[in-house]
């Protein structure tokens, strides 16, 4: 089973210019190996990655869009697996990282997690494309695929913990991190001939 | 059970005008019956304002964040019960992280004419409380002469990066 750091670094790979939501320990090791003004770390509330990155697909529907979800996260809002399926914005790729613990909080099993399938579940709730890799090599040959499919797009990265990432919430939450992000998205929007939020 | 808002109504024509007036593009929504047949239902089989319906009220907090990230104006329309069922991301998203949230409100179960926090109804009255408590602003349409406070409350919503409830005391007409 492939190490969460060796598929971040696939997606870096092909993340061009998109903007990526990410949560929790994956947003850490995220940020080290693709930093970028358009890293939306503010998720605010566990579970919300997925109806934010849907908010950011709506509202630029010329850019692509990751979202990097846990699966204790999505578990707290598999509702908007339907909802993102209706909606059906064709540049959101939705990743899950399954690791099959609340990693960041002791490390206890998520519930169901010897039977859950993330990927029957966005299957069955009507993603265009869905997924499901466990070794890098697969991952390697598959990735590219995700990426030109019309979304939305699922994917399950079945990963073990890796070294753990130093958990510096106050960089995720703090003012700053929301200032850079909105700069950059200003800056991203402006050379799309969009006007940016206050400009 | 009888409700108590189901005598008097609010005009859903002219919240809706307000809502275009105020630059609202995106309505998201939980259907709540005080907004159903006045202005969910018209909202859906009209195009000036796209109608996203979502499962659960949370999903409709970030979804509106994201979108005043992206400079598009977004309204949340829900009941109480899912007001209180998203506290958690209005807490976080909306206040802690200072997003202008919009969120509007129909009060189930209000008596018409009272204000909410005298309403004998504990999931009525203890609305005000908890938003005063979250250091959320809040309006109270209660006659159509209080729609004109939905445009001015997303406004300065917008302005001051701040979220803002609009709280529906009366059901809500075509």
């Amino acid at each position: 089973m492939m190490v969460r750091t060796e598929a971040l670094a696939e997606i870096a790979k092909l993340r061009g210019e998109a903007l990526v939501v990410a949560v929790y320990s994956a947003a850490f090791e995220w940020i080290g190996i693709s930093p970028h003004p358009l890293n939306f770390l503010s998720v605010g509330a566990m579970g919300q990655a997925s109806s934010s990155a849907l908010g950011f697909a709506m509202g630029l529907p010329d850019r692509q869009i990751v979202v990097l979800d846990g699966d204790g996260s999505l578990l707290m809002n598999l509702g908007s697996l339907v909802t993102i399926a209706g909606v059906a914005p064709r540049n959101l790729i939705h990743f899950v990282f399954q690791n099959g613990c609340y990693e960041a909080n002791g490390e206890h099993p998520i519930p169901g997690q010897k039977v859950v399938s993330f990927a029957g579940l966005a299957r069955a709730a009507g993603y265009r494309t869905v997924a499901e890799y466990a070794e890098i090599a697969d991952l390697q040959s598959g990735l590219p695929g995700l990426f030109q499919a019309p979304g939305p797009t699922f994917a399950t990265l079945h990963v073990r913990p890796g070294v753990k990432p130093q958990l510096d919430y106050a960089l995720v939450h703090g003012a700053a991190a929301r200032a850079r992000f909105q700069a950059g998205l200003a800056d991203a929007m402006k050379t799309q001939g969009l006007k940016a939020r206050g400009g | 059970m009888q409700d108590v808002n189901a005598e008097t109504k609010l005009d859903g024509g002219a919240i809706i005008s307000t809502l275009i007036g105020a630059s609202i593009e995106i309505a998201v929504a939980v259907p709540d019956i005080t907004t159903s047949a006045g202005l969910l239902w018209p909202l859906s089989r009209r195009s000036e304002i796209e109608l996203v319906r979502v499962c659960k009220e949370d999903e409709g907090i970030s979804i509106c964040s994201a979108l005043a990230y992206c400079n598009r104006r977004s309204v949340l329309l829900m009941q109480q019960t899912g007001l209180f069922d998203s506290l958690n991301a209005v807490r976080g998203i909306a206040v802690e992280y200072g997003q202008p949230v919009c969120m509007l409100v129909g009060l189930l179960g209000k008596e018409p004419g009272q204000p909410p926090h005298l309403s004998k109804k504990y999931s009525v009255n203890i609305v005000e409380p908890v938003l005063k408590a979250m250091a959320v602003d809040y309006v109270c349409i209660e006659d159509d002469d209080d729609i004109p406070l939905i445009k001015t409350a997303i406004d300065r919503a917008y302005e001051t990066s701040r979220p803002v409830v609009g709280l529906f005391g009366r059901r809500i007409a075509p």
